[in-house]
């Protein structure tokens, strides 16, 4: 998908495998009920973790069912989006951030994850260092991120177990210590993958609304309090008061 | 960092991230650094940790200030015009999908005392208890006139011609008092200091016109403000940036700026480590600025000083019917000094503090050697000041082009209260950088098969 000889690719628009209603766009969070009273929501979900845990085939897996074994390190982020229908057919709608590589260097940027829902924190269980990475990025979430945010651990590469450096018994003790959902992935067989992001969907909360910070920073259109600067000079006389309290 | 890249960008202020960001998305290769460990240089946004590092060395913060990741307190004061060019640039670059902005809630002028909202239209001018009844009806016949200007038609010039006459001769033949000439000049035209008067009306006229339409966009007042502060800004430039293949470099000190026998750009030594580039685009603190033993090259010179008094108030300030956030422009004429001194002032709507806490920064271009003493009319319209952080910034402008030595300065950050003077210098930089103007395209996305 990305290598370095194409310099970028930002996102493809539109790629829910779902139809979901265009509203969904402005703003994090929207339930819309549908005829047949199932409903949709839609959350911000950043990746972390060290370089080559396999973020991007994570997310390639997820969205695609694709891997690829010769990845080159991101340049640019992939934006993708993802839909999971759950039991009840309700349907969340993941706009999922990869970290446009500024991670590398130790410099991603606070807004990255600022308005996060959810955030995907990645290891490699054959490299113990990038467990120890992994507990940074946690720590800087709980210190920096939204309080409600919905962490997952997520120990990737178990179909190179032979080569285990991280067990699953330390891994999942931190996990719990730190109130943190945990899963060992593969993005490379697809083992455990849907598993975990649809674990994720249910654990987000789907009945209250977030806290007014929890993704309040999406450009909100005509949902939310803020000012839309893609809407050009809609209201000329300025009778707009209603919408900015 | 054996790499070779096209621009090596130093700093993250907002002008270097706007240019990184641009330089990216035109397919130049790169490299980003900042010695700091945040982003945003001097237009950074701070939290509590990062403010008192800064300007309280030996100090905590005080807990009764809550938590450290609700404040994002900005260095430098200045909102977004609503019509704007960096409006138009955050548009035209789609950065807009990461930020969410909100309107400031008022815009206000000093007179007599006294703050008064800024009328912007005749209707308002009617109302505005700025001036007297007959100055009123002078007022809106002025607003009347520049709204109704046509260039092509003749009939809507009054005999004037903006491009000759000097905004003087606009004021008198309209006969404004010297109090409303303040207003309009100062709070709507957003000029520093008196200089505008005797120039052709023209680039007032512009300015007015600009801030009346940016005043219609939203209705309250004709500034913008993106939600978790002005650092914002830099970050999503940078994000672009990144997204265009830049690489990023936080908290790496350089050594040297390494040139070649005739001066020219080589590249910048970190740690032992040259990367070479073939230009390099820095702020003014990365060549020079500030440094006492700064041997070769003076390549930027100090032009005038800015103090700038950060106030954390526990109360809106009286007199502005409670708003969550405004600015006060305080014209120089009012309190008998050469230049204006504003106030701005966000809040816990804009999620940069606590809640009930109100972030007001005092600022205006230093005269003399006492420069607290110069913001005292701006501090005392803010009733009791909780906390108070005060900085002296001088402002610096390169001594050169660039042409010569491939390595092209930015300007610090001013005293204006809007953005547009960033623009000039990111348009300026460009065009020196690429030789060419920089012309807004909106980007292509590739949509993925
Ligand atoms: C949190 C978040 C982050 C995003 N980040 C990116 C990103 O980094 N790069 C990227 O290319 N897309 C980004 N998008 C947009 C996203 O790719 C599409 O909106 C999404 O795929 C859904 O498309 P759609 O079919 O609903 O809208 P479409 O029908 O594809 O879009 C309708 C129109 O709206 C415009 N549009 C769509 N989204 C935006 C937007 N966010 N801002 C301004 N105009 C827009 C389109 O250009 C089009 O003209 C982001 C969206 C969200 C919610
Ligand atoms: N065997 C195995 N290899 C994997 C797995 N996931 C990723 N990889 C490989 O690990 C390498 C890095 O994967 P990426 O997805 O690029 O990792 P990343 O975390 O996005 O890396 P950066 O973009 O550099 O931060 C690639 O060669 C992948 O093919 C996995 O589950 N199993
Ligand atoms: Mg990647």
């Amino acid at each position: 998908m990305q290598t370095r000889k194409k310099p970028f690719r930002e996102m493809p628009r539109g790629h829910s495998q779902t139809q979901t209603p265009h509203s969904l766009r402005c703003g994090s969070y929207h339930s819309t009920s549908t005829a047949n009273m199932s409903k949709q929501f839609q959350f911000k979900l950043v990746l972390l973790g060290e370089s080559a845990v396999g973020k991007s085939s994570l997310v390639l897996r997820f969205v695609k069912d694709q891997f690829d074994d010769y990845r080159e390190s991101t340049i640019g982020a992939a934006f993708l989006t993802q839909t999971v229908t759950l039991e009840d057919q309700t349907t969340v709608k993941f706009e999922i951030w990869d970290t446009a590589g500024q991670e590398r260097y130790k410099s991603l940027a606070p807004m990255y994850y600022r308005n996060a829902n959810c955030a995907v924190v990645v290891y490699d269980i054959t490299q113990t260092a990038s467990l120890e990475k992994a507990r940074t990025w946690i720590r800087e979430l709980q210190r920096q991120a939204d309080p409600s945010i919905v962490i997952a651990l997520c120990g990737n590469k178990s179909d190179l177990s032979a080569r285990r450096q991280v067990t699953e018994e330390e891994a999942k003790k931190y996990a719990e210590e730190e109130g943190l959902m945990w899963a060992e992935t593969s993005a490379k067989t697809g083992e455990g993958v849907t598993e975990i992001f649809t674990a994720i969907a249910k654990k987000l909360p789907l009945t209250a609304p977030p806290s007014a910070r929890a993704g309040g920073a999406r450009p909100a259109g005509g949902a939310g309090s803020g000012v839309d600067l893609n809407r050009q000079s809609a209201n000329a006389q300025g009778q707009n008061d209603a919408c900015n309290c | 960092m054996d790499e070779e890249y096209d621009v090596i960008v130093l700093g993250t202020g907002l002008t270097e991230c706007i240019l990184s960001g641009l330089l990216s998305v035109e397919g130049k290769k790169v490299l980003h650094i900042d010695r700091n460990d945040y982003y945003g240089g001097d237009s950074a946004s701070l939290n509590l940790t990062q403010l008192y590092r800064k300007f309280r060395p030996n100090e905590a913060p005080p807990s009764e200030l809550g938590r450290d990741r609700d404040y994002a307190v900005d260095l430098i004061p200045k909102f977004i015009i609503a019509s704007g060019e960096l409006t138009k640039i955050l548009v035209h670059t789609d950065v807009t999908r990461y930020l969410e902005f909100k309107q400031i809630a008022g815009s206000f002028v000093y007179r007599d005392g006294k703050i008064s909202k800024v009328p912007s239209t005749e209707m308002e001018a009617v109302k505005s208890p700025l001036m007297g009844l007959f100055e009123k009806r002078r007022a809106k016949k002025f607003f009347e006139f520049l709204q109704g200007w046509k260039d092509d038609d003749p009939a809507t010039h009054q005999g004037i011609d903006l491009d000759r006459d000097s905004m003087k001769t606009v004021y008198e033949k309209f006969g404004l008092e010297p109090g409303t000439q303040d207003f309009i000049g100062h709070a709507m035209a957003l000029y520093l200091d008196d200089d505008y008067i005797t120039k052709p009306a023209r680039p007032t006229y512009d300015r007015i016109i600009l801030y009346t339409s940016s005043m219609a966009r939203y209705g309250k007042s004709p500034y913008i403000y993106p939600l978790y502060g002005l650092g914002e800004l830099p970050q999503s430039f940078a994000r672009l940036s990144a997204i265009y293949g830049g690489t990023y470099m936080l908290d790496k000190h350089i050594d040297e700026i390494v040139t070649d026998v005739d001066g020219k750009f080589v590249g910048v030594s970190s740690g032992g480590e040259t990367v070479k580039a073939k230009q390099v685009i820095g702020d003014p603190s990365y060549f020079g600025a500030g440094s006492t033993s700064e041997s070769g090259a003076i390549r930027v010179v100090e032009v005038g000083k800015v103090v700038r008094a950060i106030c954390f108030l526990k109360h809106p300030i009286p007199g502005t019917d409670d708003s969550d956030s405004l600015q006060i422009i305080i014209p120089q004429n009012q309190v008998g000094r050469r230049n204006d001194i504003y106030i701005a002032m966000v809040s816990s709507t804009h999620n940069v503090c606590a809640k009930d806490i109100y972030v007001a920064i005092v600022s205006t271009i230093v005269e003399t050697d006492k420069p607290e003493l110069e913001i005292a009319p701006g501090l005392n319209l803010l009733g009791p000041i909780h906390e108070k952080f005060l900085s002296i910034s001088p402002l610096y402008q390169p001594t050169t082009l660039g042409d010569q030595d491939n390595i092209f300065i930015t300007r610090s950050y001013d005293a204006t209260s809007h953005f547009e003077t960033v623009v000039e210098d990111v348009q300026d930089i460009w065009k020196r950088v690429m030789g060419a103007e920089l012309v807004l395209k909106k980007r292509e996305v590739e949509v993925q098969e």
